[in-house]
């Protein structure tokens, strides 16, 4: 009886005249912490256009031809969508498949979940469906994040949206972007390194042929001062015209230059060539690594509503990650700096090593070769 | 008895369609989901073959364009958006090719007009023109986009073109249009109804000739040889959207909804036709259950095409905003942008409508600038700017 009436319930359903429109998809995405949950509706005529549904070739799509096809549609759906959090992308599964009606038919609706390994502030999500059969067709993506919803339109012509981040509140937005500023400096070992090379001689001064300890710990103070403000200025402003799209690099060519920049602030302490002035320096390769650090923002994403807060925020964090960083180093060097540990092996076999690393890097970026993991994957 | 038939059929098909609100899972492999436009007309069956060939040789103009023409013939005669976006699919590799064959060239143009490109298409087909003067598909396409855009010597010009290349019937057809609407309608009207009796042409000629004819009548307030047009178009043929949907609003501006329902038929996919079919149930005493459920059915899908940033049908929601709404303003700023596109009578109407309900001086200024630069004479819009 039961089966009966759910037959002519199908046959009634087929018979209504829906409304003609342009192909459309509504993608639902819940965002919390790492987890994303969701749903996605795709009309069965544009699933039949690009997977022959209708398997029987009787004009008519019933559900036994579409629970047939299940795996291929979810694996079909899910090659055209990807998430990206922190930089790495979040798994996305189709948990089960289910039918709804919108105003111009039946659509499959495919009931997600996705993990992300790396949690980030946004998502980038990237969007493909249909682009090959029907570039009129639309991803309507609703967001919803902290209970606030978002909508996003996807289609040929912006494949590529950013969401997340709008609707936790201007302070923890901001603070968000400050915290993963100061991981961004701390896990960024190029930076720290380049940071350290030019700090290092900080607490000496060089003499005639060699370094001496500086003579109070005011002159030290001012000459590291000096190094990371011009270091800051300089990465700041990079920083900023990257992010605004103002100015852009290849990222091979900035992350190879970056290596570059190391070695040779590495190289100078072992054989000065600028002794008095390494603000300057700082300056002038501060500007690369303000393109450096663009380039992980780009990847966290940065929230199309309040760019210039989360901009300010991640400034201030890589600020703070930097001066954590020297209020560590500087008093430590300072009580070291008379010994000759410190000038020998601290300063010369220091920044060797510096140097030597940075040039493995460097040959990695510039040529796309992966030395590190090579050598760990041989020693395993 | 055959007008509420109708209502109870398509009240009870509403009723279903909107009872499944949630997803679900069927309870048997038998059930029938979707129902495939070709299962209703045949001759789509023939588009999966061609689909397949396109998509082993994505570069092959013969198939692609006999995909594109398919497909543009089916947006058109079904009135599916669908289909414009899978003909510019198969257009892919010449859509933003700044030289490309002329047939992919003629095509994409069609595909931007129908997609309320008018700008890109007339690119296009200026184009094509410069390089192929006398090929007349391009002439009359650029006459109806520059016909649409208000720029009716331009149209003529292109019109003119087609003699001796095209038959007599088709050269007077596309003149009247831009003719009729800058001034002589007088003249347009007796010429195309000359050519109308002496023409052999076939049905579809025919039937945009004698539409035409009685749209000129129409506004001539020629209200008898309108509605003798009409009815000789619609024998021709039953099912053109257009014709339905112009023939009703005839009948509407006439006060006859009872006549227009059933011509309109229960093709309410179409949002022109749906549009139509509220707007006659609600002067109808005894549709006011299906009036109800039309009116929710309209208001979804303008507010779907909303979200996907779609703006194809202002005049239409204008319409609706107006009459079926009460939502004057609304209305008024649908017309306004409407009319920044596209400049045809129904466009003026809506807009003196809309500014007529609002009492806004400047956008009736508007309207009467454009009659007297135009030099259109439409009763329907005289009659509502005498009312103001």
């Amino acid at each position: 009886m039961n089966r009966i009436a759910a037959l002519l319930l199908g046959i009634a359903f087929a018979a209504c005249a829906h409304a003609h429109k342009p192909s459309d998809a509504y993608l639902t995405l819940q965002h919390h912490d790492a987890t994303l949950t969701g749903q996605w509706d795709i009309a069965l005529r544009d699933l039949d256009n690009v997977l022959a549904l209708d398997a029987n070739g009787d004009g008519d799509i019933t559900w036994g031809e579409v629970r047939a096809r299940q795996t291929d549609i979810a694996r079909y759906a899910l090659a055209r969508l990807s998430v990206v959090s922190g930089g790495q992308p979040c798994t996305m599964n189709v948990d089960a498949h289910k039918i709804d009606t919108h105003t111009d038919g039946a659509y499959a609706v495919l009931v997600l979940s996705g993990h992300c390994v790396e949690p980030g502030p946004t998502l980038a999500i990237d969007y493909t469906l249909f682009r090959e059969v029907d570039p009129q067709h639309r991803g309507l993506l609703n967001f919803v994040e902290h209970g606030a919803s978002r909508s996003v339109v996807f289609s040929v012509d912006a494949p590529h949206q950013v969401v997340g981040g709008e609707s936790i509140g201007a302070l923890r937005q901001f603070a968000t972007y400050v915290h993963e500023g100061i991981w961004h400096i701390w896990l960024g070992f190029d930076h720290i390194l380049f940071l350290v090379s030019l700090l290092l001689p900080a607490v000496l001064v060089r003499g005639a042929r060699d370094w001496q300890p500086a003579g109070s710990f005011k002159a030290a103070f001012v000459d590291v001062a000096k190094v990371v403000t011009a270091f800051t200025l300089a990465h700041s402003i990079t920083l900023s015209l990257a992010a605004l799209g103002v100015v852009s690099l290849p990222s091979r060519l900035v992350e190879s230059a970056i290596a570059l920049s190391v070695v040779l602030a590495a190289l100078n302490n072992v054989r000065p060539v600028i002794a008095q002035g390494r603000w300057l320096a700082a300056f002038g390769f501060g500007l690369l690594h303000g393109f450096g650090f663009a380039g992980a923002l780009q990847d966290l994403g940065l929230p199309t509503g309040s760019l210039a807060l989360s901009l300010a925020g991640f400034n201030i964090g890589v600020e703070l990650g930097q001066l954590a960083i020297v209020a560590l180093f500087l008093p430590i060097a300072f009580a070291a700096r008379a010994t000759l540990g410190y000038r020998r092996v601290v300063l010369a076999g220091g920044s060797m090593a510096i140097a030597l690393v940075a040039a493995v890097w460097l040959v990695e970026r510039a040529f796309d070769l992966p030395v590190f993991a090579a050598v760990a994957a041989a020693s395993r | 008895m055959r007008l509420s038939w109708l209502i109870v059929a398509a009240a009870a098909c509403l009723v279903v369609c909107t009872a499944a609100a949630t997803p679900y899972v069927p309870n048997d492999d038998r059930i029938v989901l979707e129902r495939l436009p070709e299962k209703t007309d045949p001759s789509l069956k023939l588009m999966r073959p061609l689909r397949a060939r396109l998509a082993a040789e994505p570069g092959n103009l013969d198939i692609a364009a006999s995909f594109a023409r398919r497909a543009i013939d089916a947006a058109r005669e079904l009135g599916d958006p669908r289909y414009l976006g899978q003909a510019q699919a198969a257009l892919t590799p010449w859509w933003t090719e700044a030289d490309p064959p002329t047939a992919a060239l003629l095509l994409r143009a069609t595909v931007k007009q129908s997609q309320h490109d008018f700008s890109g298409a007339l690119r296009d087909l200026d184009r094509l023109v410069a390089r192929e003067p006398t090929n007349a598909q391009a002439r009359l396409t650029r006459a109806t986009v520059l016909t649409v855009q208000g720029r009716y010597a331009d149209a003529r010009q292109d019109c003119a073109a087609l003699a001796q290349r095209t038959s007599p019937l088709v050269v007077a057809t596309c003149l009247a249009a831009p003719s009729s609407l800058s001034g002589d309608d007088a003249g347009a009207y007796a010429t195309l109804t000359q050519q109308l009796r002496v023409a052999r042409d076939d049905v579809a000629i025919r039937v945009w000739s004698l539409t035409l004819a009685a749209e000129i009548a129409a506004r001539r307030g020629d209200a008898e040889n309108a509605q003798r047009r009409f009815a000789e178009a619609l024998v021709l043929d039953r099912d053109d959207a257009y014709l339905k949907a112009a023939y009703a609003d005839f009948l509407l501006e006439q006060r006859r909804p009872e006549v227009a329902l059933p011509l309109l038929g229960t093709d309410i996919r179409n949002d022109s036709i749906l549009l139509r079919i509220a707007l006659a149930e609600q002067a109808l005493p005894g549709a006011a259950e299906a009036f109800r459920m039309h009116r929710a059915d309209l208001a979804a899908r303008f507010e779907a095409a909303h979200r996907r940033g779609d703006f194809l049908h202002q005049r239409e929601e204008a319409r609706f905003r107006l009459f079926i709404e009460n939502d004057a303003q609304g209305a008024l700023a649908l017309a306004r942008q409407n009319w920044s596109v596209q400049r045809e009578p129904a466009d003026l109407l809506i807009l003196a409508q809309a500014a007529r309900a609002t009492r806004d001086a400047s956008v009736l200024q508007t309207v009467r600038d454009w009659l007297v630069a135009s030099g259109l004479h439409d009763a329907t819009v005289a009659a509502v700017m005498e009312a103001t």
